[in-house]
């Protein structure tokens, strides 16, 4: 099973911290006090809620529908009630709020009906929305809707289906516990994601830094009769990002402007192909997930961590040190440190690292670049990270373009190498969600333009049409008035001759009455309408009055004593003049 | 008689040519003034008319005529005048306003009567609604450009500036530390 491998440039080697996590396997966390579950979990559309505070729910219960198609179902971790749908703090670099469903577990963890299908029985499509409404979404960090992948590009044959156990972050085990106790369930999950796509050959990458994961694959894959391939690849950082273990295992280079369907090759994640299988196979939406609980504690351990599990909890079961001050999630490289130890496992989350200074000694200042090309050499996407440091820090945001920021995945390995301690990264982050706001900004005109203008046409008609109108009624109006004029002249004389040029004058000067007497009209008009306008606002005016604050009905005893001892008092300061001084003044009045 | 062929030589030449320039300023005409759509592109097309012009696209026109300042449009904030005075080779001039937040309106579908007058008063047909019909404000449509405030005779629009959330949450400029020199002693 010998294959040629290729290679992609720079790299890093940073050291590995795997083997703390790998001691034991991997553990079933117990039910937290609370679960907060954000909606917006996935790339795409946020799901809208589908349960209220108050709902019973049981576990796997939809609690958010998705939202398009680039969107995946939310689902309830547990049986419970839902206390509430709400803002809650994110695991997000922002620190920022997003809606959450909050739900109080019952303790008896009841699964709904689950629904195992037949997946080889249904349609293509069928088997893709089966997905998103299981809400399967890439557990490598990524979380794209699995089934928005799923899709053979039309023009290009699909050569290749790499399968991503790679795991190339330092202290992250969560993959390789999962492909040594569940390769089968992993191995089936690689089968539906083949039979959709229709690769010609399956690739399932893994650093030879695992070699009891791959040799447990290979059983599995054996044991199936499948024909995939299982590639150890050198261990070498970033190579477990899509698009190196793209390049290593094919050799195609997937640059950001094209998806990699359009070079016919596709990657997933081992831990998505497990939770797609399980979905088919067992009608069971992802509720959990393994993340790996490792860092400044005294057992580090992979735990089954239901979603909305607050980190904090699931840290204190692997019993952090004292000198724990925060929680990373994610790897060292490409990880953040969370704001709040109450945010949420989110269907994100592989890893949680317990920081301290002892593990992590802060970084010395910054100091200037000296431009030696550490960066350059180090960068996975041969970019020049330097120049993009440059245009980022001088806000100019054209260049960075044109060194192609847009590449750059982030991985870190630039941050890593460079001797003056620059956070580039940063910087490249920070250029890129300035040209992403700029793009939306520069949309948004667009649009607005395009409406204005159209509103200035339909405007321009409309005026045009009401003009048309009034000249065809007026002419209407002359035209049955001379007639009446006419008819009226014939009978009166009717020997002599109609004198045609008395007719016509009468006419003109009809017409002439009729148009004076369509302004009036239409000034009638819009006095009535002024008169049912001052009405309404006499209405509104009177309803917003008529308002009475809630809070000041049915008031204790004690309240309302309290509250005449404060008038009294007021009334003494000669702060009221005392016909105000009615203790529920409707606060509208003030504002009036 | 070679000096008149010469003439003649040449006469076809400017015939020829001429004809050829001719026909490429038909086939290649630029549509409208490229100098009053670059100076658009710039303007953010809020439609306020708070430039004392009926909107962006008259007031792009008479900056490229050159008759009035280019600081007097404060949704365009600083960033406009500086990137209006880089393409028109002009000064850069404090604002003629304050700079606001970015702002959208909101009704209070309680009190609107149904009146249609914001319909009517909003540039950008981001208000929908019928006669005797709560109204409401399509958010993402909205520019901020507070025309529909005044028209409103129950006053039941009000403006709130944009807050921050994940979706529009941007990464902030790296704050590079800096470290005190120790201290040294002078020899
Ligand atoms: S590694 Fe650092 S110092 Fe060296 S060129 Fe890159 S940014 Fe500059
Ligand atoms: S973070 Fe970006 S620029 Fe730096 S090494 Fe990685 S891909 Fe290259
Ligand atoms: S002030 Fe600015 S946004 Fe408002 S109409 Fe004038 S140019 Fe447009
Ligand atoms: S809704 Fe009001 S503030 Fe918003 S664009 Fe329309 S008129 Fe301007």
């Amino acid at each position: 099973m010998l294959m040629n491998l290729f290679k992609f440039k720079g790299g890093v080697k940073p050291p590995t911290n795997k083997t703390q996590s790998l001691g034991l396997s991997i553990a079933q966390a117990p039910l937290p006090s609370k679960l907060v579950v954000p909606l917006h979990q996935s790339i795409g559309g946020t799901p809208r809620p589908v349960v209220q505070a108050g709902d019973k729910v049981l576990k796997g219960q939809l609690i958010g529908e998705a939202d398009g198609w680039i969107s995946a179902a939310v689902h309830a971790p547990t049986s419970g009630t839902v206390l509430e749908v709400a803002m809650h703090v994110q695991p997000h670099p922002s620190g920022l709020d997003a809606m959450c469903v909050v739900i109080e577990p019952d303790g008896k963890d009841e699964w709904i009906a689950r629904q195992p299908v037949d997946y080889q029985a249904l349609t293509p499509e069928q088997v893709r929305e089966g997905l998103q409404q299981a809400g399967v979404v890439g557990l490598g960090g990524a979380v794209f809707p699995t089934h928005g992948k799923l899709t053979a590009s039309k023009t290009v044959p699909m050569d290749e289906l790499v399968i991503n156990g790679a795991e190339c972050e330092p202290f992250i085990t969560c993959d390789d516990l999962l492909m040594r106790e569940r390769a089968e369930e992993v191995v089936r999950g690689i089968g539906v994601f083949r039979d959709l796509l229709q690769p010609k050959k399956v690739l399932i990458g893994i650093e030879d830094n695992k070699p009891e994961a791959a040799a447990a694959m290979r059983a599995a894959v054996d044991a199936l009769g499948e024909p995939f391939l299982v590639v150890q690849v050198p261990t070498l950082y970033p190579a477990g990002g899509a698009k190196q273990l793209i390049r290593v295992l094919t050799g195609k280079e997937v640059p950001a402007s094209k998806r990699s369907t359009d070079l016919g090759v596709q990657c997933f994640n081992v831990a998505t192909a497990y939770t797609a299988w399980r979905a088919i196979a067992h009608g069971e939406p992802v509720v959990s997930r393994l993340v790996t609980v490792t860092g400044n504690v005294g057992e580090p351990r992979n735990y089954e961590v239901l979603i909305g599990t607050p980190m904090g909890e699931l840290l204190q079961l692997a019993q952090p040190q004292p000198d724990t001050d925060g929680i990373v999630m994610g790897g060292p490289m490409m990880g953040f440190l969370v704001p709040d130890a109450k945010v949420p496992v989110v269907k994100a989350t592989n890893c949680l690292i317990a920081h301290s200074e002892r593990l992590f000694p802060p970084k010395a200042p910054e100091m200037p670049c000296i431009r030696c090309g550490a960066c350059a050499q180090a960068c996975p996407h041969e970019l020049q990270p330097f120049e993009m440091y440059w245009f980022s820090r001088a806000k100019n945001f054209g260049k960075t373009q044109e060194y192609h920021i847009f590449d750059c995945i982030e991985c870190g390995c630039c941050s890593f190498v460079c001797p003056s301690r620059i956070p580039l990264v940063q910087y490249f982050r920070f250029a890129k969600s300035e040209i992403w706001a700029r793009e939306r900004d520069k949309n948004a005109a667009e649009g607005a333009k395009a409406r204005f203008e159209f509103k200035q046409l339909r405007d321009e008609r409309e005026k045009a049409e009401k003009a048309e109108k009034l000249a065809k009624a007026a002419a209407a109006q002359a035209a049955k008035k001379a007639a009446e004029a006419a008819a009226a002249a014939a009978a009166e004389a009717s020997p002599t001759a109609p004198d045609s040029a008395a007719a016509a004058t009468q006419v003109q000067a009809s017409a002439a009455t009729v148009e004076a007497t369509a302004t009036p009209a239409v000034d009638a008009e819009k006095e009535a309408k002024k008169a049912a306008i001052a009405a309404a606002m006499a209405r509104a005016k009177a309803q917003r009055e008529a308002v009475q604050p809630k809070n000041t009905e049915q008031l204790s005893a004690v309240q309302q004593r309290e509250q005449a001892e404060i008038e009294a008092r007021r009334q003494a300061a000669h702060l009221t003049d005392p016909a105000q001084a009615e203790p529920a003044a409707p606060a509208s009045e003030k504002t009036d | 008689m070679d000096i008149l062929l010469a003439i003649a030589i040449m006469a076809l030449g400017a015939v020829v040519l001429g004809a050829a320039l001719g026909f490429a300023s038909i086939k290649f005409k630029v549509e409208g003034d490229p100098l009053v759509e670059k100076i658009e592109a710039i303007l953010p097309q809020t439609q306020c008319g708070q430039c004392g012009f009926p909107g962006c696209k008259p007031y792009a026109e008479a900056i490229a005529k050159g008759d009035v300042d280019i600081n007097l449009c404060p949704p365009g904030g600083m960033e406009g005048v500086a990137k209006l005075a880089d393409l028109l080779g002009r000064e850069v001039k404090p604002l003629d306003a304050e700079e606001k937040p970015k702002q959208i309106a909101i009704i209070d579908e309680n009190t609107c009567i149904g009146c249609t007058l914001c319909i009517q008063a909003c540039p950008v047909d981001a208000i929908v609604g019928a006669a005797k019909q709560m109204h409401t404000i399509i958010t993402p449509l909205c520019t901020g450009c507070e025309l529909c405030l005044p028209p409103c005779p129950v006053e039941c629009i009000r403006m709130e500036a944009i807050t921050e959330n994940i979706d529009n949450w941007k990464w902030k400029y790296p704050v590079v530390e800096i470290k005190a020199a120790p201290l040294q002693k002078a020899a």
